[in-house]
């Protein structure tokens, strides 16, 4: 007793072929933009790599990359067996392959949940990689001489003016870092000298932030220098002041923007699976019901199609024999072994 | 003496109107392009529009948004043209509307033209409009309380760190103009009162610049306050500092951007008009071809086209005495009224009667 059975005369056949085609093409281009999200993931990640100490996992924009060509090649191929299906001369010569195909397809579904799975838990990975390399790169904004780092200064100012944000978790990050390079310190001055020894590790720390965490928004020109001194500045309370600079930490800013691209790209990836499965459950009905013409020279005829050609329980007992019969050919059986050896 | 005769067979006719419906669709295509390159180039002129002064460079987009629209419709009522050529009881309606057709298609290239010509010329007022527009943003700067100008510190913060540019000529515009607002300032400083009363306006004046000047590639925190002062800060030079502000004024880097903006346009503008002439020369060779096959009475047979049925001096000398009949169909003359009419009747018959033996 067959799962799901439809009835088809010939004008459902072509119906289905033709609506069949159509959605594949479709399937076609979301892989396309599967695959064009996944370059444009992997970009991202790479703009924003030094902020992660260049140690981000590119795993979620390389499955992307993988998953959005499959996508592409199995729709694709899909699409032209739509188009020959029918012709019964043409069709033929694909009838060997579907099998195959849709069990293809099924892996191929598997393997895009996968991806779904993996792009809403790899946040967490994102989230943790951003707290590291924020920290490392606000302890190293001052050395502008040192190869490998001199930019370090200029990506974090574009990142802050960019993202809107100051330091980690809040401007306060810069308070416990020294930020200005040595070069540019007068250690003959009494204030410096004092700084510099009011701390254990001799770092130049100061209650300033730069320039970058400023806020335009703000009506008063930006108050950079002795944040936590009220009396330094005229008409100031640092303990009320909100537009001055930026009151986000940059960790959150920069979290933010890459989960909502990688929610959306999940969700998008949970549309193609819904999309797969129609894709796969129509091609089923259309080979069925080719196959179960009763008179192949009269395309006329009435044909049954169906999901399953038993039930489902009835299917599943069959698929677990025969894992166990595969399983079983390996198996040295005691008995048979004397006659062959 | 017809200008630039060509036989047509009716085979080259036909290849001629389906070449042509193809033409006039890609530059439909074409016309679509350049309205959007108009609606573009005006929202990036509307973006700025609060750092300048007049609109006369809206010209440039406005033409090219009205010449888009315009060359979407004539060149889709070629491709009518184009379909009903082949088919004798269509085409002769299109007989008059075709002369309004070319006449329009002509205005259109000039136009077009026009526009490349403004996009040079405009330059000079662009500057002069961002020349004004600027230094009234930076007088208004820290009028964060003024109503209709609180917006405009936020605006030059962003410009200036948007363009990377610094002040209007460069960042000596800022020592000039008083940029923090007296609502900020401890009148009882004596530092204060010193500036104050340096100047004859009383305003607070310093060697300073905003936030937003600051130059992120430069490997020094940046230093914004006592600039011309070098023993204000330890290692500085005031004279051969570079990379510490950004070094380009504001009006610069809005004119080269602009410019480079409408130069980009250009080729797109260059090819419609090829495209457009060559519409126009095609449709008047086909209706030309179509209509003397018409009248040959031998619609399948060969025919001649042509671009002007007399030479250009003499096609100039019709229009004119045309021209003049229709002025003077508009003048009032009582005593020659009647004789003006009969005289425009003699001229109209006279001119029905030369067509037929050129063609």
């Amino acid at each position: 007793m067959a799962f799901m059975p439809v009835k088809f005369n010939l004008q459902k056949r072509v119906k289905l072929a033709q609506g069949l085609w159509m959605i594949y093409w479709l399937s076609v281009i979301v892989g396309i933009l599967l695959f064009g999200l996944g370059i444009f993931f992997k970009i991202e990640l790479r703009k924003r790599s030094e902020m992660m100490d260049n140690n981000e996992s590119h795993l979620v924009p390389n499955l992307l990359i993988l998953v959005g060509s499959l996508a592409c090649g199995l729709n694709a191929f899909g699409g032209k067996v739509c188009h020959d299906s029918l012709d019964p001369i043409k069709f033929a010569k694909w009838k060997p392959m579907l099998k195959p195909f849709l069990l293809l397809c099924c892996g191929f579904n598997a393997l895009l949940l996968l991806t779904a799975l993996l792009c809403f838990l790899m946040q967490f990975a994102v989230y943790l990689t951003l707290a590291e390399g924020l920290k490392n790169s606000i302890k190293f904004y001052k050395d502008t001489d040192t190869p490998g780092r001199c930019f370090m200064k200029r990506t974090l100012d574009m990142t802050q003016i960019e993202f809107r944000c100051c330091g980690n978790n809040n401007f306060r990050d810069w308070f416990e870092v020294q930020w200005i390079s040595n070069r540019y310190l007068d250690m003959s001055n009494d204030l410096v000298k004092d700084r510099v020894l009011s701390n254990v590790e001799g770092k130049y720390l100061m209650d300033s932030v730069p320039f970058s965490c400023c806020n335009p928004g703000s009506p008063r020109p930006c108050i950079q220098h002795h944040l936590t001194n009220n009396s330094a500045h005229y008409d100031y309370d640092h303990r009320i002041e909100e537009l001055n600079i930026w009151t986000r930490g940059c960790r959150e800013a920069l979290f933010y923007y890459f989960s909502s691209i990688m929610n959306s790209i999940g969700v998008l990836i949970i549309g193609t699976i819904i999309l797969e499965s129609v894709d796969m459950a129509g091609l089923k009905y259309l080979t069925t019901a080719l196959d179960t013409m009763e008179d192949p020279e009269n395309p006329e005829c009435e044909s049954d199609g169906w999901l399953l050609e038993k039930g489902v329980k009835e299917t599943m007992g069959e698929l677990f024999a025969k894992m166990k019969t595969l399983g079983k050919t390996n198996q040295v059986v005691e008995g048979e072994d004397a006659p062959e050896g | 003496m017809v200008l630039l005769k060509i036989k047509f067979t009716q085979q080259r006719r036909v290849h001629l109107a389906q070449g042509l419906w193809l033409l006039s669709w890609m530059a439909v295509l074409w016309g679509g392009v350049i309205f959007f390159l108009g609606v573009y180039l005006k929202t990036e002129l509307l973006r700025r529009a609060e750092v300048m002064d007049n609109t006369e460079i809206h010209v440039v987009p406005n033409i090219l948004m009205m010449v888009g629209l315009a060359s979407i419709c004539t060149n889709w009522v070629a491709s009518r043209v184009c379909q009903d050529s082949m088919d004798s009881t269509r085409f002769p309606r299109w007989k008059v509307p075709l002369l309004a057709w070319f006449a329009v298609s002509a205005v259109l290239c000039c136009l077009l033209i026009a526009v490349v010509v403004l996009s040079y010329a405009l330059q000079g007022s662009l500057e002069q409009s961002l020349k004004v527009g600027l230094r009234n943003g930076i007088r208004f700067y820290k009028d964060t309380d003024v109503p209709g100008r609180c917006f405009q510190k936020e605006t030059i913060d962003r410009l200036q760190m948007e363009f990377l540019c610094c002040g209007n000529d460069n960042f000596k515009d800022w020592f000039e103009v008083q940029w923090v607002s007296n609502r900020y300032l401890d009148f009882t400083s004596k530092d204060v009162k010193d500036r104050i009363r340096s100047n004859v306006d009383g305003r607070y004046l310093l060697d300073g610049v905003p936030f937003s000047c600051c130059n992120p590639t430069s490997p020094r925190p940046c230093l914004r306050y006592h600039l011309t002062d070098n023993n204000a800060h330890f290692s500085y030079d005031y004279q051969s500092e570079e990379l510490n502000l950004y070094s380009r004024g504001c009006r610069q880097a809005l004119t080269d951007y602009y410019m480079e903006l409408m130069n980009a346009t250009g080729p797109g503008v260059v090819s419609v008009i090829f495209i457009q002439l060559s519409v126009l020369l095609s449709l008047r060779y086909l209706q030309t071809a179509v209509e003397t096959a018409m009248v040959l009475e031998d619609p399948e047979g060969d025919s001649e086209g042509y671009l002007l049925e007399k030479g250009v001096k003499e096609t100039i000398e019709d229009l004119k005495t045309n021209a003049l009949t229709i002025l003077k169909f508009g003048q009032v003359d009582p005593d020659a009224a009647e004789g003006s009419s009969e005289a425009a009747d003699i001229e109209k018959d006279e001119k029905d009667a030369p067509p037929t033996p050129a063609s």
